[in-house]
């Protein structure tokens, strides 16, 4: 494959291949740090990929109270799944099952959208007719009775369907040990860059798949080019001085966050240097076909 | 550009219907077509040009320089996106059914100012009278959105039938504050006259600054910090930072009217 060379680390001329989806957020408040973070991580859980999950989901960023509309801790939230339908179903399950249940948690609509999702609309029930709503500079709000106080939640939360899912980085290195510090270093650039979010664990994805198996009717399996035990076994993508291979995935509420996001991941792993970092960076896409957005590696350091 | 003003030449002799004068039924009026407008409510004829000196100006914004308790109905049915402001006085129904729009009033205001307003930003400078956002006789909901704020005193039956918006008090309150509230939030920051405060409230909020006897059909439910009161703080502080502190401040709360729905609610300082 042909590469450039930077600062040592060998960037393919690869392209990340990622698919249009439908993107939500919420922000979630609380009396402390503590319990908004609390709320955020459990309503984020179980949310990597579609394929398994109803939906991906991420922290984008944590707010203070300055940036928040209540003025208390807050923590911004990123949801993207296939259809407005389903990034509905998910967010009002996840919403009434982690944040309605957080001690202090409030939710607020995370940006504006071209079209809404009713979240505290579909919620108020749960008050059984004790609940309220307050409309306040034209946004209306739910105040829920609840054990510690109220529960007060945004009537609707903004939609995208100009969201981007499946940018990637494929971050290649000698050992587990350094390939991990630069995935480390590539996660956190991420998680700076605004409206983007990597839903994996930790943000980082080490079970790779591609498309199709030699089992019948599973329709994604082991990316074994990437699998460094096969190397010598298989048609493999890897080097002779690569032992470890981890995978960021990124979703982004456009497109140009997704390339914000891969270019502050690059350039992060750039700066680490092949020595105790990568020594390579790749990006996965199915040969162009399958997702409108390809994101080329080249265009991007 | 400056505004198009309407200078008062002398005291109106009788009760004025300034309805027609908004700005959104001026744009692209000439002057003498506004001098020719009707704005009597007798038998004796009266034209903009008899009262009025007219100065044309920018088309959404309109300025009264001098007022009277006479100009009735002032800003009515006032469009989103126009402005009016009055250095003086005004009468009754000020800013009547308006949709929208911003009108200033540097003085006071008559009776059932803010009447079935579903929109507009009001801001009365001096008081205002009895039946403040009040439907007239035969009307079921009051005032229905927008923000009323009388920086001076209102007289009684403030908010009643207040269906949705927010009217907010830096003074005092006549009697029956909040009587027969459908929803919506009355702030005052002055003293509540008389005992029946939120007499039949079905799901409005009223705020009080001082604490007070209640009706008997007003139940305590105990002292909160309530989320929804720090956002109007936030929303409030630029326009009343008296309302903006008020809310900050945690808050006892009385559930009522509960002779009728009993989902409304006083909240006092505890």
């Amino acid at each position: 494959m042909p590469q450039l060379i930077r600062k040592g680390i060998r960037i393919d001329e690869s392209f990340a291949e990622a698919f249009p989806m439908t993107g939500s957020g919420v922000v979630v408040t609380a009396p402390t740090r503590k319990w908004a973070m609390q709320a955020a991580t459990t309503m984020t859980g179980y949310a990597t990929s579609v394929i398994g999950c109803d939906c991906e989901a991420g922290i984008d960023c944590e707010l203070s109270p300055r940036e928040t509309p209540d003025g208390r801790p807050g923590v911004r939230v990123l949801l993207f799944g296939f259809s407005p339908k389903s990034v509905e179903k998910a967010l009002v399950n996840r919403i009434g099952q982690c944040v309605l249940t957080c001690p202090g948690s409030a939710v607020f609509s995370a940006f504006d959208g071209e079209a809404k999702i009713k979240v505290g609309d579909s919620m108020r029930q749960f008050g059984d007719k004790w609940q309220t709503s307050k409309a306040i500079d034209g946004r209306r709000y739910w105040r829920v009775p609840v054990m510690d106080g109220e529960f007060l939640v945004e009537s609707s939360v903004g939609l995208t369907k100009k969201s981007v899912g499946g940018g990637n980085l494929l971050i290649m290195g000698e050992d587990w040990a350094k390939t991990m510090r630069a995935t480390e270093a590539a996660v956190d650039a991420v998680h700076a860059t605004p409206d983007a979010i990597a839903p994996f664990p930790g943000g980082v994805v080490r079970s790779g798949s591609k498309v199709g198996s030699k089992y019948k009717g599973m329709g994604a399996s082991t990316n074994d080019a990437y699998c460094p035990t096969l190397r010598g076994a298989t048609d493999s993508a890897l080097d002779a001085d690569i032992g470890c291979v981890l995978e960021i995935v990124i979703d982004g509420l456009t497109s140009d966050a997704v390339s914000a996001a891969m270019r502050a991941g690059i350039k992060a792993i750039v700066a680490l240097g092949p020595k105790n970092g990568a020594k390579r960076v790749g990006a996965g896409n199915y040969g162009g076909k399958l997702g409108p957005f390809h994101y080329h590696l080249k265009d991007l350091v | 550009m400056k505004p198009l003003l309407f200078t008062l030449k002398a005291e109106p002799d009788q009760r004025l219907d300034l309805s027609p004068l908004t700005p959104d039924r001026l744009v692209g009026r000439s002057a003498k077509e506004i001098e020719a407008i009707a704005i009597g409510t007798t038998r004796l004829p009266v034209k903009v040009g008899d009262v009025f000196k007219v100065k044309l100006g920018e088309a959404t914004s309109v300025r009264f320089d001098g007022g009277s308790d006479r100009f009735d109905l002032l800003g009515a049915k006032l469009l989103p996106g126009f402005e009016i402001h009055v250095e003086g006085d005004v009468g009754a129904q000020l800013g009547r059914a308006a949709k929208g729009g911003t009108i200033t009033v540097a003085g006071d205001a008559g009776p059932y100012a803010a009447s079935q307003s579903a929109g507009a930003n009001i801001d009365i400078y001096g008081d205002a009278g009895d039946f403040l956002g009040a439907p007239l006789a035969g009307e079921i909901p009051g005032m229905s959105g927008g923000r009323v704020i009388v920086r001076g005193s209102v007289g009684a039956r403030a908010g009643d039938r207040l269906r949705r918006g927010i009217i907010i008090v830096e003074g005092d309150a006549g009697e029956d504050l909040g009587s027969r509230a459908i929803a919506g939030t009355i702030i005052v920051l002055g003293t509540a006259a008389g005992e029946r405060i939120g007499y039949l409230n079905k799901r409005a909020t009223i705020v009080l600054s001082e604490q007070r006897e209640l009706g008997p059909t007003y139940v305590d439910c105990g002292a909160h910090n309530l989320g929804f009161a720090k956002l109007f703080a936030k929303s409030l502080a630029p326009e009343s930072r008296g309302a903006a502190r008020l809310l900050s401040s945690r808050l006892q709360r009385f559930a009522g009217d509960t002779a009728v729905f009993g989902k409304g609610e006083v909240l006092l300082p505890a």
